[in-house]
Formats: structure tokens, C-alpha cells, sequence
């Protein structure tokens, strides 16, 4: 192993993932810097899920090879469930157990003495704010608070890297917002976090992404990177009509996506138009616009110009 | 090895927790044994008694009616039914109001006088008019056990007609009946559910062992951990193992306050057969649990193994009587090798050396089983 070898902890080359004729992952290259939360950002049935399962081992990818932390998977992939975690997307743990039966189970499975797990058990339900909720039965919690055992349970046995399969897509946004300062501190701790989404404020705090469609990756690296190279300008228009106006926008030259976001629209232009504020202006039908302005671009646009009929 | 003995005993505790709070299972693992004991030790009985018959009387002799009366002296048979012609008693018997009918003919008193039954005289053997019947029975035949009832009355001795003692003739074969003397079903049927009830409760409860954690989605948590296979799998069956040997308790205590049947005085060679057909069983579940897609579908499959466990075991028809090809099939079945073994530890006070190709076959069972179970489970999703 290279002296930077160290420093990736996910290194994927050709991945592939058949199901009958369906190929749900389609030749996917990944590499995972360690110290950073990498998020897979698409829709769903783009692979997202199938992906990570490849790379923890529970699934066996139809080509392609791929090592984590230095593991080869799925070969080596009971070695490796000591050193990850993983946040199932539905909750997974025992409804039935109390949040405390539930944390002992996982402490235990994963081999723990019997001191080390009650040290293990008592800190983890600091952090996450569980020791109030310990004799609660984790089937009677609230979203927020199975999401606070899941991720507590996943980071029992101190993995180097976590994975996390859309973990909020149950929560609401302030427990949301709370679950990614606890992620930010595990990276402060020395954890690399790999995580699926398609919330892109979520995708926004990754230090890198992925874009995936179709089992394929159209673009990655850090939001800020991506959103400097897209590849178009974005200009909102605001005024009457704009259902109007997206129409007969969308099938010009030059326009590459128009999407009404309240009382604005948001038009991306493509790059070869060299003063995309002008170019709209002089089309009849922005006449009764109130505004015309080039505005910051975000992930969303991003992710449009990546991946649909933004691809071309 | 540790480490292993640690993983077997978070799956072990868990599975405990679990089932404390499965308020159905825990239930069921009690009253199952409790009311199938009572209801089968009370209601299964082989020795035919009382069936209902009709009697067509054609003679109306006082003759006749001490006839029947003998007859049903016998308890075999109870008279619910009186009838004027054949017509009537067939029609009774395809209605199901009577098992079957007695008809006396007109010339009854005739066919007694003659008859070396009654014995008035000892009439030559090729005699045509000694030969004749007294009178006739018939029977809705297709149950055999009610046929046989009925054919042994076809010699009964009728010399109390005469005001003579019962004929006290030489049998051609003295008859000793080992274990089981007064012949009382119960000595049979008990130690038998013994089987069929661990056959069911054993198999029902870890056929869904593993389908559960699928069906309730902590599968993919579960094979995320680094447990292996077989870990979890004995970790799975070790509960079930108490709860085998507790319902065996019930049984058999039960069995013996009620029914009055005995323990047997090999109480260790009991203990340790009766361990391994729990765990024959219980691997056997195991095995079933890892190809059923759905609780449903395991509970489907612990029907089909538990009939023919019943009806091929030996716990209600006799395993010789069945033919070559049945008896291959129900060897297969842990629990005809179990019927033997405990009717044998119980019964007849037989050892574990006695029955050694039993227990051996037990065990095989189970490691096979354990090991196709393990083996059967893939810690993969696809």
C-alpha cells in the first residue's frame, strides 16, 4: 500500500450492477478522500443506494473492483464491518428493544467487553441525547429520535468511516439541521462519511459530491467547484406571465433550463452566450419583465445542467 | 471463539427480550401443550365403544330380545335405532343415524338351536344346517376401525342363552401384553404428543426466526454487523431449546397427574433425546426459515412438514402397518424417530443404547441442519 493510499478510503474503478437486464449502477469510478462527507446526490433509482450497498459488501458488484480502507470488497468484507458503520435508509433496529436493549445488542455483536460497552453505550447516548429516551421501545420514537439511535448505533464500534442512506429523508428540518452538526463534529473526530441524497441543501454541505442519474456518475467534486464549472449562467427574471415566458423560453437556442420558482424564473443560460442579462432582454417576450438580473448559481442548477435534457 | 461466544449471546438476549414481550408466543408456548394434552389424552381413543346400531328384529321372540341384549352387554354396540325391514336399516346407515344394523331373521330361534355357539350339542362340522349364521350385521364398512369393532363380535359365544357359563375354551395362543396391559389409548397417545407438539411449536417458532428480521426490515442492519451465520443461528435456537424442554414438562407432568402415565425410570436417556429432537427440530425450522420469502409462507411450510408428521410418525397409525415406500418417507421425519425413542424411554424403559440408530440419526439432523441454515444464509442482499 502507497504512503496516500492512506488517505482514500473508497476507491471504485468500473463499477457495475446488473439486475436481470436492468443496470443499476453502470460504470461508476469513485474516489473517497479520507476526513470528508461525500454525498451521492440524484433522484431516486439512480443508483445511489445500490452503490453504497456495493461498497460496504452487501452487494456483489457484476464488474469492477473496490477497495475500502485498503480492504478489497466483497472479499475481505467481514474484516472491513469492524471498521465501518452504516445507516440503513429505513429504520432497521429492533422496534421491539428499548433504545439501551438496542445499543447493548449492537455493542455487543460487534464484540465489545463488557466495561468498554457500558463507557461506549453512556457516551453515545450523551451525544445524541438519548439517555432521557433509554427505556423507551425504539418502535414508539419519533423520526428524529430513531434517526439520533441509528446514527448512535452506527458509530458504537468507533468506525473509521460511516455510511449513511438518506439518513433525514424522515426527519423534519430542525432535527435535519441538528443531524448534519453531528456529522460535521464525527469528521472533526477523524470519521469519513459517505452519504446518499436528494435534498440539495443537504448535498450543499458535503465537501464533495457525486451527481448520479441512470446508474451513472455525470459530474463530481467540491458544490463550490461544480457550480464554477456548469457550464451556464443563471439569470431570474421577474414580471407577469412567467408561465408564458418559460414556454416559449424552454425550446430557444442558447437557454438551457427555465424553471419558476414563486414569483421569479429561473433561467440558465448556456455559456457560449456572452451577455446572457442582454440576450434575454432582447427577447420579445420578456417585454413586460419587471427585472432581468444574473444571480449566484446553486446546486440545483448544478445538478439540471448535469444530468436530464440540461446533459447535452 | 471469544468473541464468537459474545456474538451468540447478544443474538441469544435479544431474542429473549423479544419473545418476554410477544405476549401470542409466550402464551402459545404454555397453552398449546396445555389444551391439545387434555383434549387428545381424553379424546383419542382406539378402542371402539358404543357404536350406535339399528336392529331389524324379524323374529319378535323373547329369544331375540335376549339376544340383543347380550349383544349390547358387550358395549360394543349401542341399540339407538329399532326397524322393520332391511330397507329401513340401510337407509339408517347411508343417513349416518346408525355405524350399522343387526337383523335377526324370522327363523331365529331355529339357526340358535343348531348353532355349536349356543353349544346344546357339538353338531358335525360339514353339517349345511349347522353352518348357517344366527344372523347377520351390517356395516358402513368404510371406517375399518368400526368394521373391526363389529367383525369381533362375528364368533361371540352365545352360550348364556343356554343359562351356561361362557364357553371356556382353550385359546390356540396365550397372549401377554407387556407395558401397557389394560390397553388404555392415553399410554400411547401422551408420550406421542410429546412429539407432535414440539413437531409444531418448535418448527412454527423458528421457521419465522429469520423471516422475521427480513419482514421487519432489521435484515439489512443485521448483515451489516460482523455476526456470522452460524452465530446467529445457534444464538436464534438456544431459547427455543428451554421452551421445547418446558412444554416436554408440561406434557409429560400433566400427562402423568391426568392420564396416569408413567415417567420411565430413564429420566436422563429421556432428557437427552427429547434435547435432540428439539434440536433436530428446531434446525429443521431454520432451514425452512431461510427459504420462506414471508412469515406466511414459513407457517405454510411447518403445515407441510407437520402432517405428515402426525399421520407417518407412528403417533396415530401403527409405522408397520404402512408400506416400504411411506416408512422410507417418514424416517425422514424427526419425529418418527422420536416417537420410538420416547414411547421407548417411557414405555418400555429402554435405553439410549436401544435405540442408538434413532439417536444417531437425531443427530445428524441437526448438524446437517444447522449447516444447511448457515449455509442457506447469506449475509448479501443479492
Amino acid at each position: 500500500m502507497s504512503g496516500d493510499a492512506s488517505d482514500i478510503v473508497v476507491r471504485a474503478q468500473g463499477l457495475v450492477k446488473k439486475f436481470k437486464d436492468f443496470r443499476a449502477v453502470d460504470g461508476l469510478d469513485l474516489t473517497i478522500e479520507r476526513g470528508m462527507i461525500y454525498g451521492f446526490l440524484g433522484p431516486n433509482g439512480c443508483g445511489k443506494t445500490t452503490a453504497m450497498r456495493m461498497l460496504t459488501g452487501l452487494l456483489t458488484p457484476t464488474e469492477g473492483t473496490v477497495e475500502v480502507l485498503g480492504l478489497s470488497v466483497p472479499k475481505d468484507a467481514e474484516t472491513l464491518k469492524y471498521k465501518i458503520g452504516y445507516m440503513t435508509q429505513a429504520f432497521s433496529l429492533y422496534g421491539d428493544l428499548t433504545v439501551l436493549e438496542n445499543l447493548d445488542f449492537m455493542a455487543t455483536i460487534y464484540g465489545m467487553p463488557a466495561k468498554k460497552r457500558k463507557q461506549r453505550i453512556s457516551e453515545v447516548m450523551d451525544r445524541y441525547s438519548l439517555t432521557d429516551l433509554k427505556n423507551r421501545f425504539a418502535g414508539k420514537m419519533s423520526g428524529g429520535q430513531r434517526q439520533r439511535l441509528a446514527l448512535a448505533t452506527a458509530v458504537l464500534h468507533e468506525p473509521q468511516l460511516l455510511f449513511l442512506d438518506e439518513p433525514t429523508s424522515a426527519v423534519d428540518p430542525e432535527s435535519r439541521r441538528h443531524f448534519w452538526e453531528q456529522l460535521f463534529d464525527l469528521v472533526e473526530g477523524g470519521t469519513s462519511i459517505v452519504v446518499t441524497t436528494h435534498f440539495m441543501d443537504e448535498a450543499e454541505r458535503c465537501h464533495k459530491i457525486a451527481i448520479m442519474e441512470a446508474g451513472q456518475k455525470r459530474a463530481d467534486g467540491s458544490p463550490k467547484d461544480l457550480m464554477a464549472a456548469m457550464g451556464a449562467n443563471v439569470v431570474e427574471i421577474e414580471g407577469p406571465n412567467l408561465r408564458d415566458i418559460r414556454r416559449h423560453l424552454l425550446g430557444t437556442d442558447g437557454i438551457m433550463a427555465a424553471a419558476q420558482l414563486g414569483a421569479r424564473l429561473r433561467v440558465l443560460v448556456k455559456d457560449e452566450v456572452p451577455d446572457p442579462e442582454g440576450f434575454l432582454k432582447a427577447k420579445p417576450e420578456t417585454d413586460g419583465a419587471t427585472l432581468i438580473e444574473k444571480v449566484r448559481p446553486n446546486l440545483e442548477d448544478v445538478f439540471v445542467t448535469a444530468t436530464g435534457e440540461g446533459r447535452q | 471463539m471469544m468473541r464468537s461466544l459474545t456474538r451468540i449471546s447478544a443474538i441469544f438476549f435479544k431474542e429473549l427480550a423479544q419473545l418476554r414481550r410477544d405476549k401470542m408466543t409466550f402464551g402459545m408456548v404454555i397453552m398449546i401443550p396445555l389444551i391439545q394434552l387434555i383434549l387428545f389424552g381424553y379424546a383419542i381413543n382406539t378402542n371402539v365403544r358404543d357404536i350406535p346400531v339399528a336392529v331389524v328384529d324379524q323374529s319378535q321372540t323373547t329369544l331375540s330380545r335376549i339376544l340383543v341384549q347380550i349383544v349390547e352387554a358387550t358395549t360394543v354396540v349401542k341399540v339407538t335405532e329399532r326397524l322393520n325391514s332391511v330397507q329401513e336399516a340401510e337407509e339408517a346407515i347411508r343417513s349416518a343415524r346408525v355405524r350399522a344394523a343387526f337383523i335377526l331373521p324370522d327363523d331365529l330361534s331355529q339357526r340358535i338351536v343348531r348353532s355349536p355357539s349356543v353349544g346344546l350339542e357339538t353338531p358335525p362340522s360339514t353339517d349345511e344346517e349347522t353352518s348357517r349364521p344366527v344372523a347377520q350385521w351390517i356395516v358402513d364398512g368404510s371406517d375399518t376401525m368400526i368394521a373391526g369393532a363389529i367383525k369381533s363380535l362375528r364368533s361371540m359365544p352365545l352360550s348364556e342363552l343356554n343359562r351356561q357359563p361362557p364357553n371356556r375354551s382353550t385359546a390356540t395362543f396365550e397372549v401377554a401384553l407387556f407395558f401397557n396391559p389394560e390397553q388404555r389409548t392415553a399410554i400411547n397417545i401422551v408420550p406421542g404428543l410429546v412429539g407432535i407438539i414440539l413437531t409444531m411449536t418448535m418448527i412454527m417458532f423458528t421457521s419465522a426466526a429469520i423471516v422475521r428480521e427480513r419482514e421487519r426490515g432489521n435484515m439489512e442492519m443485521l448483515i451489516n454487523t460482523p455476526v456470522r451465520p452460524m452465530e446467529l443461528m445457534i444464538g436464534k435456537i438456544i431459547p427455543y431449546i428451554f421452551i421445547g424442554l418446558l412444554q416436554t414438562g408440561i406434557i409429560l407432568g400433566l400427562g402423568h397427574v391426568l392420564f396416569n402415565v408413567p415417567f420411565g425410570d430413564r429420566m436422563l436417556d429421556l432428557f437427552v433425546g427429547t434435547l435432540l429432537f428439539i434440536g433436530a427440530s428446531l434446525s429443521l425450522g431454520l432451514v425452512l426459515s431461510t427459504i420462506a420469502k414471508s412469515q406466511l409462507q414459513a407457517t405454510q411450510m411447518t403445515v407441510f412438514v407437520l402432517l405428515p408428521s402426525i399421520l407417518l410418525s407412528g403417533f396415530m397409525f401403527p409405522y408397520e402397518g404402512m408400506p416400504l415406500v411411506a416408512q422410507y418417507i417418514a424416517e425422514a421425519f424427526p419425529a418418527t424417530h422420536f416417537m420410538r425413542m420416547i414411547r421407548g424411554f417411557v414405555l418400555r424403559d429402554a435405553t439410549i443404547l436401544d435405540l442408538h440408530r434413532d439417536v444417531l440419526w437425531m443427530c445428524g439432523f441437526f448438524v446437517l441442519g444447522m449447516f444447511v441454515a448457515a449455509l442457506r444464509f447469506k449475509k448479501k442482499l443479492d
